[in-house]
C-alpha cells in the first residue's frame, strides 16, 4: 500500500490538505493497523491529498501525561509540534480518541495549533457529501451495537457523529444499557492500557462487554483502538468471538470482501 | 418589649456570631487551596448557575430523586420569605407582619409555601425510606459508614421537624382567626392548613392553640437557627455552595488536562528549544509537582470538596467501583474536605502559625491510596455525573503527578512505557519501524 509521508510530500513540492495522524496503536498494533490502511483506503476514494509523518510521528504523550509523567509528555509533545510546524500542518485527522483530544485540546498550549479531527467526523461528512458509498453487504441482517469512546464521548461531546455514520448502514442499530453520555469505558483510558487492573471482581472491559452482548448485536462497534483491543478480549473472555464481531466504524462502512 | 423578643433577639445575636466564625472557616479552608482564575467568559458561567445549579438540569438525568429534590428545592427558596417575615415578627413582637399589608398576595405565597412544604414532607419520606428501608445502593459504600450517613439522617430528620413546625403553627393560628381572637389577622383560605386545622384542632381550647401556635413557630425558627449552624460541619453545605460551584466550573473541555509550564519550559531548554537556552532557573531544591496535600490544589478543587453532598452519583457511574476497585470518586471528595478541615482545626488551635509554616506530617496520602488513585482509567464518567459540577478526576490527576515526578513512584508496569516513549518515540517498544503498517496490503 502506497502512502506518502510528508517529507516525501515536500520533497516532491506538494502541500497534502490533510495529515493522517496514525498514533502508535494505528502503526504497531496488528489490529488497529487494518484500521489506518482502511482510512488510508478511504481517503484514496474521496480523492483527499494527505500524508503521514512516518517515521518523524512519536506517541502524542497522551498515556504518560495521564500517568502523572509529564516530563515524558512534554518531551514528546514538545517534539511532535516541533515536526508538525516545520511542514506547515494545519488539517489533522487521527483514527484514535486519545490523539484526538491531545492533539486538539492539549497542544494548543505548547504551540501546536490545528484543526483537529476524528475519522468518525470525516466519515460522516464524506458520506453526506457522497463522496464515498457503503461498500459492500457482508454485513446484511447484522444487528450493530456502538460503544462510545470516552476521549471522544464525555472528554469531547462527540456522540452522534459515529451514530450518524452507523445510520447510513442498512443495519438495526441497538443502544446499550449505558450510552452517550453514560456510556461505560472500555477499561483502557489513563494509561490503564498499559497495567493490570488494580485488585476488584470484574475486568472493566468485562463488565461493558457483557453489557453489549445483552443487546443481542451481532456487531460491537468502536472508533477507538484501545477500546478495540478491549473488547476484543471481552468477547473472548465470554467465549462468543464465534458469533460477535468487534469493528471499528469505518471497516462497516468500506466492508472487505469476505 | 416581651420575654419572647428578648430570647429571640439574644438566639439571633449568637446565630450571626457563631455562623460568621463558622462560615469565614469555610471561606479560609477553601482557600487553603492554590490561586486561580476562574472568572473568564461571565455568560457561560451564568448559564451554568442558572441551568445546573437553580434549573437542577443535571439532577433530571435520574428522574426519580431529582423529581423529590426538587420538591425540598423549590419549597427551601420560597420559605425564605415567610422566614423574612419570621425574623420580622421576631424582632418586633408582631404577629404575621406582613399578612394585613400584602393582603391577597399574603394569602397566595403563604399558600404556595404550604403546598411546596407539603411535597417536601412527601419527599423527606421518601429520601428516609431509600436511605433506611430500600437502602439504595451508592448510599451503602464504605465511605458512607458511621457519620456521613447519620449526617444525612439529621439532615433528613431536621427537614422534617421543620415541615411540622409550618404546619402547626398554620392550622393553629387558622383556627384561632375563626374565633376572632385579637393579633390573628385574617391570612385568607389555606389550601392545608386551611382544612387542617380545623380538622386537627377544631375543637381544642383556646390557649391550646395559642400554645399550639407559638410551639409551631419557635420550633419552624430553632431548626432554622440550628440548620445554618449545622450546616458548615455537615455535607449540607451544597445548598448555599452549589451556586459559585457551578459558576467557577472549569469551561474547558473534560477531557483536557493543564498544562504545567515549569516542566514545558524545563523540557523545552533541554531539547535546545528555547531562544537563549539556559535562561530557565531551574531552582536549587527539586520542586514539588503534582498535589499531596490541599494546599497544594486550586482552590477550586477544595470549593469542589466542600460542595459535596456525596450524593454518590459519581461512584455509581465510574468503572473501576463498578468493577469492585477501591477508588470511589466520593471518597476522593470527602477526603479532600476532610483533610481541608483537618488543616483548619489544628490553624485554629495555633493561631500563631502560618499556612506557609504548617507541617502536621500528614497528607492526602494518609487518606487516599495509591491503590485508588492508579484504578482510574481518566474516563470522565464522574465529572459528568455530578449534578453541581465538581471534578474529582482532576484531583486524581494532580496526585498521579505527585507521585510520578515527585516520589518518582507508582505502578512497576509504567515504567517500560515512560521508557520505551522517551527512547523510541511510540509507546510500545517494538522493533519494527513505524511506517511498516504501511507495507502491507490490507
Amino acid at each position: 500500500m502506497e502512502v506518502k509521508t510528508m517529507a516525501e510530500m515536500v520533497a516532491a513540492g506538494e502541500q497534502p490538505e490533510l495529515l493522517f495522524w496514525v498514533g502508535c496503536a494505528g502503526s504497531f498494533d496488528n489490529r488497529s493497523q487494518q484500521i489506518s490502511r482502511k482510512l488510508v483506503e478511504i481517503l484514496n476514494q474521496a480523492s483527499i491529498s494527505f500524508a503521514i509523518l512516518g517515521n518523524e510521528e512519536m506517541c502524542t504523550g497522551d498515556p504518560a501525561r495521564r500517568a502523572g509523567n509529564e516530563f515524558v509528555f512534554q518531551m514528546l509533545a514538545l517534539q511532535n509540534i516541533q515536526t508538525l510546524n516545520e511542514y506547515q500542518v494545519r488539517k489533522i485527522v487521527t483514527i484514535c480518541p486519545h490523539c484526538f483530544n491531545t492533539l486538539k485540546n492539549e497542544y494548543p498550549a505548547l504551540g501546536g495549533h490545528y484543526e483537529v479531527i476524528h475519522h468518525s467526523q470525516l466519515l460522516k461528512s464524506l458520506l453526506d457529501e457522497g463522496r464515498i458509498k457503503v461498500k459492500g453487504d457482508v454485513f446484511k441482517g447484522k444487528k450493530i451495537t456502538y460503544h462510545d469512546s470516552c476521549y471522544l464521548g464525555r472528554a469531547n461531546g462527540i456522540y452522534e457523529a459515529p451514530r450518524d455514520v452507523l445510520e447510513h448502514l442498512d443495519n438495526e442499530i441497538v443502544e446499550m444499557a449505558r450510552s452517550r453520555s453514560r456510556g461505560l469505558c472500555c477499561g483502557a483510558g489513563g494509561a490503564q492500557m498499559w497495567k493490570e487492573d488494580e485488585p476488584g471482581r470484574k475486568r472493566i472491559n468485562v463488565e461493558r462487554t457483557e453489557e453489549a452482548l445483552d443487546t443481542g448485536a451481532d456487531i460491537i462497534a468502536v472508533n477507538c483502538p484501545f477500546c478495540m483491543t478491549m473488547m476484543t478480549d471481552g468477547v473472548k473472555a465470554k467465549e462468543k468471538q464465534e458469533s460477535v464481531m468487534v469493528y471499528d466504524i469505518s471497516e462497516l462502512i468500506l466492508q472487505n470482501e469476505p | 418589649m416581651n420575654i419572647g423578643q428578648i430570647i429571640f433577639i439574644l438566639l439571633f445575636i449568637s446565630v450571626v456570631y457563631i455562623s460568621v466564625r463558622l462560615y469565614t472557616r469555610i471561606w479560609r479552608n477553601i482557600h487553603l487551596g492554590k490561586k486561580e482564575r476562574l472568572r473568564d467568559q461571565p455568560g457561560r458561567r451564568l448559564k451554568n448557575v442558572l441551568l445546573v445549579a437553580f434549573g437542577q438540569k443535571k439532577m433530571f438525568k435520574r428522574f426519580i430523586p431529582a423529581i423529590f429534590h426538587f420538591f425540598i428545592y423549590a419549597a427551601f427558596l420560597l420559605t425564605q420569605i415567610e422566614l423574612l417575615e419570621i425574623l420580622v415578627d421576631g424582632f418586633s413582637g408582631n404577629h404575621r407582619s406582613f399578612a394585613v399589608s400584602l393582603g391577597g398576595f399574603y394569602t397566595f405565597v403563604i399558600g404556595l409555601i404550604e403546598i411546596l412544604s407539603a411535597l417536601a414532607l412527601i419527599a423527606t419520606v421518601v429520601f428516609i425510606i431509600r436511605r433506611v428501608v430500600l437502602r439504595i445502593s451508592r448510599f451503602q459504600h464504605p465511605e458512607m459508614e458511621g457519620w456521613p450517613s447519620k449526617d444525612a439522617l439529621i439532615i433528613l430528620v431536621l427537614e422534617f421537624l421543620l415541615i411540622f413546625g409550618i404546619f402547626t403553627m398554620n392550622s393553629a393560628d387558622v383556627v384561632l382567626q375563626s374565633r376572632d381572637i385579637a393579633g390573628y389577622p385574617d391570612t385568607g383560605n389555606l389550601p392545608i392548613s386551611g382544612w387542617l386545622g380545623p380538622w386537627l384542632m377544631g375543637g381544642a381550647g383556646t390557649d391550646f392553640l395559642i400554645g399550639a401556635e407559638r410551639f409551631g413557630w419557635w420550633l419552624h425558627m430553632l431548626v432554622v437557627f440550628g440548620f445554618i449552624i449545622y450546616l458548615p460541619i455537615s455535607k449540607h453545605l451544597h445548598i448555599f455552595l452549589a451556586f459559585p460551584n457551578t459558576y467557577f466550573a472549569r469551561l474547558e473541555p473534560p477531557g483536557q488536562m493543564r498544562n504545567m509550564e515549569d516542566i514545558m519550559n524545563e523540557v523545552k531548554s533541554m531539547l535546545g528549544m528555547t531562544e537563549d537556552a539556559g535562561s530557565v532557573d531551574l531552582a536549587e531544591e527539586l520542586p514539588n509537582f503534582g498535589a499531596a496535600d490541599v494546599t497544594d490544589l486550586s482552590w477550586k478543587n477544595i470549593l469542589d470538596a466542600y460542595s459535596c453532598t456525596e450524593c454518590g452519583r459519581c461512584t455509581d457511574e465510574c468503572p473501576a467501583n463498578i468493577t469492585g476497585k477501591k477508588l470511589s470518586p466520593r471518597k476522593i471528595m470527602m477526603d479532600v474536605r476532610d483533610r481541608a478541615t483537618e488543616i483548619g482545626h489544628a490553624l485554629d488551635r495555633n493561631p500563631e502559625i502560618s499556612i506557609e509554616h504548617f507541617d502536621d506530617g500528614k497528607n492526602l496520602f494518609d487518606r487516599i491510596t495509591p491503590e485508588e488513585i492508579h484504578a482510574c482509567t481518566t474516563c470522565n464518567a464522574c465529572v459528568e455525573a455530578c449534578p453541581v459540577l465538581i471534578n474529582p478526576l482532576d484531583i486524581i490527576l494532580q496526585m498521579r503527578r505527585y507521585e510520578i515526578l515527585t516520589l518518582a513512584s507508582g505502578p512497576a508496569e509504567w515504567t517500560p512505557m515512560f521508557n520505551s516513549m522517551e527512547n523510541t518515540g511510540a509507546v510500545w517498544q517494538v522493533p519494527d519501524e513505524r511506517i511498516a503498517w504501511t507495507k502491507q496490503d490490507s
